[in-house]
């Protein structure tokens, strides 16, 4: 067990793994869905100290690699444009496009900047007005809220030369989505901690219930994520399928009620498409009727959008959990985290930067 | 950018109609929005996600996390400078990544 010392507090990671391995008497598929977990879980070998009969599928829990490609698209004809300031998060910028990142954008003298946070991006909004000021609204219900507060704020201020290039993705539909799907291998989630920190667990009741599957709340830390592995691994081998929250210290079952008012009030549900995965029905936020006019998208009439993929990327199967990210032919040759051929070489949350920063070496000799 | 993390209000303020907080995590101070979490005191420990707190955190989880994730370098790679990061990514001999 190399990497048990690296555990915060060894003697508990070492009785959970104990639990585990006594608890389990058959092959189990448990997926992860958040990258944080993801990112957790390869970062400490938690998969290797795990019974060989359980195997953790990766999900597509990164919103950095499942942000459809027309987004990255039209973000980069408007960074491009004159006279826009174009902000984002940092993880964002070596995103593959269909012909180049906004890095490169940035480069060639597009005004593209990193923020911390969407109220930065409104305060150079504020700072900037004789520019426009578009920020890139992405990723799942854990950053929903920041966007639609400082959406509201803009509106509130009258800050007209503030806009949101939406693309927000939600994780039950994605969740019913791989359980539909003619492959799928997966019996047991995780779900992701700091979503259901805004949401609150909810919605998973009537999935685990339709599905039969077990769904635990856990966190992304390595001691929460054995955790939430153990009471999975508990609940498949007695045979039940509940929901059940192993993260309380972040999670209440009602979550964060005011920002879900906030959400309802912003954003509207939308089919959204995942890059590498497809659409999936009523799986995103877009911005609602009442907001319309902070939408990056209809401001610059960047609708009409051709996109070209990677021939070599696999990534839609890494990210439906259908191979492991050593197995694409081009992983760690044509494709590097320098010179990314999918978005799920890019961000750290990434399963592919996952196993390239973390276990590459071994798996060159393990090939 | 999905990571959140755990930090202890050190003030507050109301700007711009907002509430708004001065928070530190472990040694680095942020302004953070406390919107969502209005009735939160100072010396509360808070979760907090690109510049908005999400929820409530006991103090001894709160610096549990925190300690882990000094010790993991997390803290530099959430607050450090994005676009010298994305730069590095781009030149860095072994492509690392952040
Ligand atoms: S290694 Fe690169 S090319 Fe292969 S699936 Fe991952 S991102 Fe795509």
């Amino acid at each position: 067990m190399k990497y048990l010392d690296e555990f915060s507090d060894p003697d508990v990671a070492k009785k959970l793994i104990d639990r585990i391995h006594a608890a389990t008497t058959q092959k189990w598929a448990l997926m992860e869905v958040c990258g944080g977990q993801t990112h957790s879980i390869i970062r400490h070998g938690i998969d290797q100290l795990l019974p060989d009969s359980v195997e953790m599928i990766h999900g597509p829990g990164c919103p950095v690699c499942v942000t459809p490609l027309e987004a990255i698209d039209r973000a980069l004809a408007i960074a491009a444009r004159p006279g826009v300031i174009f902000c984002s998060f940092g993880d964002m910028l070596r995103v593959p496009g269909s012909s180049r990142d906004l890095f490169s954008v940035r480069s060639a003298g597009g005004d593209v900047r990193v923020v911390y946070s969407p109220l930065d991006a409104l305060k150079i909004a504020r700072d900037n007005p004789d520019r426009e000021v578009v920020f890139f609204g992405i990723g799942f219900e854990t950053t929903a809220p920041a966007n639609a507060m400082t959406v509201y704020q803009a509106q509130r201020l009258g800050v007209r030369n503030f806009s949101l290039l939406v693309s927000h993705v939600l994780v039950p539909p994605a969740i019913a989505a791989i359980m539909e799907s003619s492959t799928c291998r997966v019996q047991a989630f995780l779900a992701a901690g700091h979503v259901c920190s805004v949401m609150g667990t909810a919605e998973y009741p009537p999935l685990a219930r339709k599905y039969k599957v077990p769904i635990v709340v856990t966190g992304f830390e390595p001691l929460d994520i054995l955790e939430g592995v153990r009471r999975t691994v508990v609940q498949l081998e007695e045979g039940r399928y509940e929901v059940e929250n192993a993260y309380p210290r972040a999670v209440r079952e009602e979550g964060n009620v005011p920002a879900m008012e906030m959400l309802a009030d912003v954003f509207e549900v939308t089919d959204r498409t995942w890059r590498g995965i497809g659409a999936i029905p009523r799986s995103g936020w877009r911005l609602s009727e009442k907001y319309r006019a902070f939408d990056a998208e209809q401001r610059f009439e960047v609708t009409d959008i051709r996109t070209a993929e990677s021939s070599l990327c696999r990534s839609g199967e890494v990210l439906q959990g259908l191979i492991k990210p050593h197995l694409c032919e081009a992983f760690g040759k044509e494709c590097t985290p320098r010179n990314p051929l999918g978005a799920t070489m890019v961000s750290s949350e990434g399963a592919c930067a996952a196993y390239y920063t973390h276990r590459r070496l071994e798996l060159v000799d393990a090939k | 950018m999905c990571l959140a993390v755990p930090g202890r209000v050190l003030s507050t303020a109301e700007v711009d109609g907002t509430v708004m907080a001065e928070v530190d995590f472990g040694g680095v101070h942020k302004e953070v929005c406390l919107q969502y979490i209005p009735d939160v005191t100072v010396g509360e420990y808070v979760i907090v996600h690109v510049g908005f707190a999400i929820q409530r955190l006991d103090e001894r989880s709160a610096l549990n996390t925190l300690a882990d994730f000094e010790r993991l370098g997390i803290l530099a790679e959430e607050f450090g400078d994005g676009l010298e990061r994305a730069a590095q990514q781009s030149t860095s001999p072994e492509g690392a990544v952040r």
